[in-house]
């Protein structure tokens, strides 16, 4: 247990103009809940971590990235054959990706699991949301930037989609593609936004969100309340500094190591320069994040009663979405009462339809 | 009646009357089979009809009438006619300017030439006439992937007779040229690889002048496409010596219609052709088991850096460049396998050097690629050491903190 | 023994910590160090000097990974093409005899324009730009 730290006779020189002393005592006190489920409240920093690898090697990446259709392939291809470690940086940044994206999907079904939503948190609950549909267009942006031939048609599929939400589809498509088609000048906009605009909205957002997770401290599930509560306990807590986060350092270390394994074993392919006017290849799908829908999609016939298939897909997804976002309303009833069932049900059947469904989509 | 021809020959698309598809397309069996079939034909698409080939009047309704003799009615046309007929109109330049004014308009002098012709003229009603090859009443245009004409087609069509052994029973040809030719390397671009560039029957023996090949003219035919090879093959020993025996160049090696890939099984071993006529000690038997040792040795080394360079690529490597390196190190094989029309060794060791020299640097440039895989997984395992060493650290920390014991008493605080 | 742990412990976090951390700065200022060839020559590539080719002659030169044909027709005229033919991919070259491109391949003819004058081939020869820069020859691609 920390004591008291003596006041130091003179406030050092960065203490006096910055005034770190406050965060240092709010640090200090910050507490993790130990029960059952702690493990899972490594997950944020994990996604955090690999968001910051992404920002390192995507920077040293813009060091030698073209982002034009007549350039990027080969720039992409310098990279991986004539900068040193130039295989490394790249193989991390795909891999990083995926695994981020992975990770925040962990972070928010365990959000769900663990009730962390509740009031006061609805909030960082919308923030977090907002963070994973950010991840999400990172993901889509970045797998255009190589300009090979899955990530082309993999990009012209997913446009395809936006095209077809009712009313403001056409140009919600234009405003992504930069034209009417898929070709240098959407490359020229996926890497605006993928480098300025949803790095900017990404810093604000997660700013706001870890800003929140402070404010409020890391909440418990009522159940390890309950049990405590039970014995008379409150739920034990660990200091996050050094305790926890000498074991969020753990987990951070796990992921570097299986980055590295992953970059050096398993690099992340070239593929073939895109050729718009080739046929699309056969079997062409999206990234694993985006299979789950665009199976859905697949499946659904062309036609329900009057309208088109497609339509009703999207307007699903939208409903899905808008509904899930309003977790922390519906969650409770007007009694303060928790909806246990509803929502263990809703995350599970929800993390059910996901996996089940990126699966078809992959093996289909 | 050519007046009759004429006049209903104007092409001016008669969306009216067409008393002959009226009346036959509610008859029955044979009758009606034509008239249906017309709608696909490309003389309907420019407005002719059933009276322009057999005469009558369309705007009659009257049967009678429209199938009158006054009108030029001829009926069923006999098979010796039907050359003429067809070349009424397609051999008259004039006429067939309206319609396609690109198209030749020689067909009938070529077909008169051929041997379909000539022995038509003579009363064999067994040989080809127009319509046997283009089909009749469902005319298609020669483009048309569905005419019996067209690139992938032909050769059923030929087939259709003279792989027939009973129509063809009577004539001195054999009957197995079609099998033979779908075993060919051109019937395989053909039909597997789509290339309607490939030869077919039509290519060499004509489609219209289908003459059968005399010793001088196959030789000639083969050149049109292999200029490199009948280059060399005019200055080599066997040129004169062929045709001093009459036999056809080209295809004393290569057969007429069952052109295989050609390999260094011909020159050498037990299919070897070369042993055909020369003894292994004599010079042209020497020459060739040189020329098959030579061009095998660099079939040999290119695949070993194919191999060396698949290993890299499938652990992630990064060869492309060598693999294009390796393109031009086939292409000096390709080179290997002229020059052996020379029929002389010291022709095919140039291309054969080079193709060498090439697929050494490929084979290194595999070599390197492996090397810097040991290298990134040398620095994955240094780095893995540090992580697992760090991570050691990192839960000893922790323990030592928590006072030995990560229960849950002991790191709680309140 | 407690001194002598907490010393390992210092040293394997001391040591870990720094190791990663020189793992990651080495990689990633080697990557910032710029390649002996700068760039991927992509767009443009130089062929040589004015005088090295004569007038009615062609030569094969690299662009990135795939050949293209450079010809000097006259004096001052010069014309690109991917070598390529659009047959069977064989390398095409200039035929001085008849100022016309061939495919020994198969005998594929074009003509000084990329177009297909006879042969199996399908299609035309991609062309590209060729400027004199000075005495130096710069083919690139057409926009």
């Amino acid at each position: 247990m920390a004591s008291t730290p003596e006041p130091s006779p003179t406030p050092g020189w960065f203490e006096e103009r910055i005034g770190l002393r406050s965060i240092r005592a709010f640090l200090a006190h910050k507490t993790v809940p130990v029960h059952a489920g702690t493990l899972w409240y490594y997950f944020g920093g994990v996604t955090l971590f690999l968001f910051v690898i992404q920002v390192l090697t995507g920077t040293l990446l813009l060091l030698y990235y073209r982002p034009s259709a007549a350039e990027a392939y080969e720039s992409v291809q310098f990279i991986m054959t004539r900068v040193q470690f130039g295989w490394l940086i790249r193989s991390i940044h795909s891999w990083s990706a995926n695994l981020m994206i992975f990770s925040a999907f962990i972070h928010m079904f365990s959000v769900v699991f663990l009730r962390a939503f509740r009031r006061p948190r609805e909030l960082t609950w919308f923030s977090g949301i907002g963070l994973l549909g950010l991840a999400l267009a990172f993901g889509f942006s970045g797998y255009l930037l190589p300009w090979n031939t899955v990530s082309y048609f993999a990009t012209k599929v997913g446009t395809d989609m936006a095209a077809a939400v009712p009313v403001v589809g056409r140009n919600l498509a234009r405003f992504l593609r930069g034209g009417n088609d898929v070709g240098g000048a959407t490359l020229t906009r996926f890497f605006g936004f993928h480098v300025a605009v949803l790095p900017g909205a990404t810093t604000l957002l997660l700013l706001a969100h870890l800003a929140l997770v402070q404010k409020h401290g890391m909440s418990s599930p009522q159940w390890a309340v309950d049990d405590y509560g039970r014995k008379g306990q409150p739920v034990p807590q660990m200091p996050f500094f050094p305790n926890f986060f000498l074991r969020e350092l753990m987990a951070w270390y796990a992921a570097l190591g299986t980055l590295g394994f992953l970059a050096a074993v398993l690099p992340w392919e070239l593929g073939v320069k895109a050729d718009p006017f080739a046929p699309a290849p056969a079997g062409i799908r999206p990234e694993w994040y985006f299979l789950a829908p665009f199976f859905t999609l697949k499946l659904i016939p062309s036609h329900i009663w009057v309208f088109e298939g497609e339509l009703v897909g999207l307007l699903g997804f939208g409903l899905l979405a808008v509904w899930w976002v309003a977790l922390p309303f519906w969650a409770t009833d007007r009694q303060g009462h928790e909806r246990t069932r509803w929502v263990t049900g809703a995350g599970v059947a929800l993390l059910a339809y996901l996996a089940s469904f990126s699966a078809l989509g992959y093996w289909r | 009646m050519k007046l009759t021809l004429m006049v209903f020959s104007i092409g001016i698309p008669l969306a009216a009357a067409d008393s002959c598809i009226d009346c036959h397309s509610v008859l029955e069996g044979s009758l009606q089979a034509p008239a249906k079939s017309f709608a696909n034909d490309v003389h309907a698409r420019f407005g002719l009809s059933c009276a322009d080939c057999h005469g009558g009047n369309r705007s009659e309704t009257d049967p009678e009438a429209a199938m009158s003799k006054a009108h030029g009615f001829v009926g069923k046309i006999p098979r010796t006619a039907v050359p003429d007929r067809c070349a009424h109109c397609h051999s008259d330049a004039r006429f067939m300017e309206k319609y396609k004014p690109r198209q030749r308009v020689d067909q009938l002098a070529q077909y008169k030439t051929s041997v379909h012709g000539k022995r038509l003229a003579s009363g064999d009603l067994k040989v080809a006439t127009c319509i046997d090859c283009h089909s009749v009443h469902d005319i298609r245009d020669v483009k048309n992937p569905l005419s019996p004409v067209h690139p992938l087609r032909l050769p059923e069509t030929c087939a259709r007779c003279h792989a027939d052994k009973a129509h063809m029973a009577g004539y001195k040809l054999t009957t197995d040229q079609f099998a033979s030719y779908r075993k060919s390397v051109h019937w395989q671009a053909l039909a597997e690889r789509g290339d309607l560039s490939a030869p077919s029957c039509a290519s060499c023996h004509g489609n219209h002048g289908a003459q059968p090949p005399g010793v001088g003219s196959v030789a000639a035919v083969c050149g049109t496409c292999h200029v490199m090879m009948e280059d060399l093959y005019k200055k080599s020993p066997h040129e004169p010596v062929f045709a001093a025996m009459g036999a056809a160049g080209c295809v004393v090696c290569h057969s007429n219609h069952e052109i295989r890939p050609p390999s260094v099984a011909m020159l050498a071993g037990p299919t070897a052709v070369c042993s055909q006529c020369h003894d292994a000690a004599s010079a042209g038997g020497m020459a060739a088991a040189e020329m098959s040792r030579q061009i095998t040795s660099l079939e040999k080394a290119l695949a070993r850096s194919d191999e060396i360079l698949a290993t890299a690529q499938q652990s992630g490597m990064e060869v492309s460049e060598a693999l294009l390196r390796q393109r031009e190190g086939r292409e000096n094989l390709v080179k290997a396998a002229v020059a052996v029309h020379a029929f002389r060794a010291a022709a095919v060791q140039k291309p054969v050097k080079e193709g060498l020299a090439i697929a050494a640097e490929t084979y290194q440039a595999g070599v390197g690629a492996l090397e810097e895989r040991r290298f990134r997984r040398l620095g994955l395992s240094v780095s893995l050491i540090v992580i697992a060493l760090t991570l050691l650290g990192l839960r000893l920390a922790i323990r030592s903190i928590e006072g030995g014991s990560t229960k849950t008493s002991s790191i709680a605080e309140r | 023994m407690e001194a002598r742990r907490r010393n390992l412990i210092r040293w394997l976090l001391g040591g870990g910590f720094s190791a990663s951390l020189a793992s990651f700065l080495y990689p990633a200022f080697k990557f910032m160090n710029p390649p002996e060839v700068p760039e991927a020559s992509v767009n443009e590539v130089s062929a040589g000097r004015v005088q090295d080719l004569k007038p009615n002659t062609g030569k094969i030169v690299k662009f990135g990974s795939l050949p293209v044909l450079l010809v000097r027709t006259a004096e001052t005229e010069w014309r690109a093409f991917s070598a390529v033919c659009t047959h069977l991919n064989c390398t095409v070259q200039f035929q001085e005899s008849s100022r016309q491109i061939w495919c020994a391949c198969h005998n594929g003819l074009y003509n000084l324009n990329g177009q297909v004058v006879s042969g199996p081939p399908p299609h035309p020869l991609e062309p590209y730009s060729v400027h004199v820069r000075g005495d130096e020859i710069v083919i690139s691609r057409r926009a």
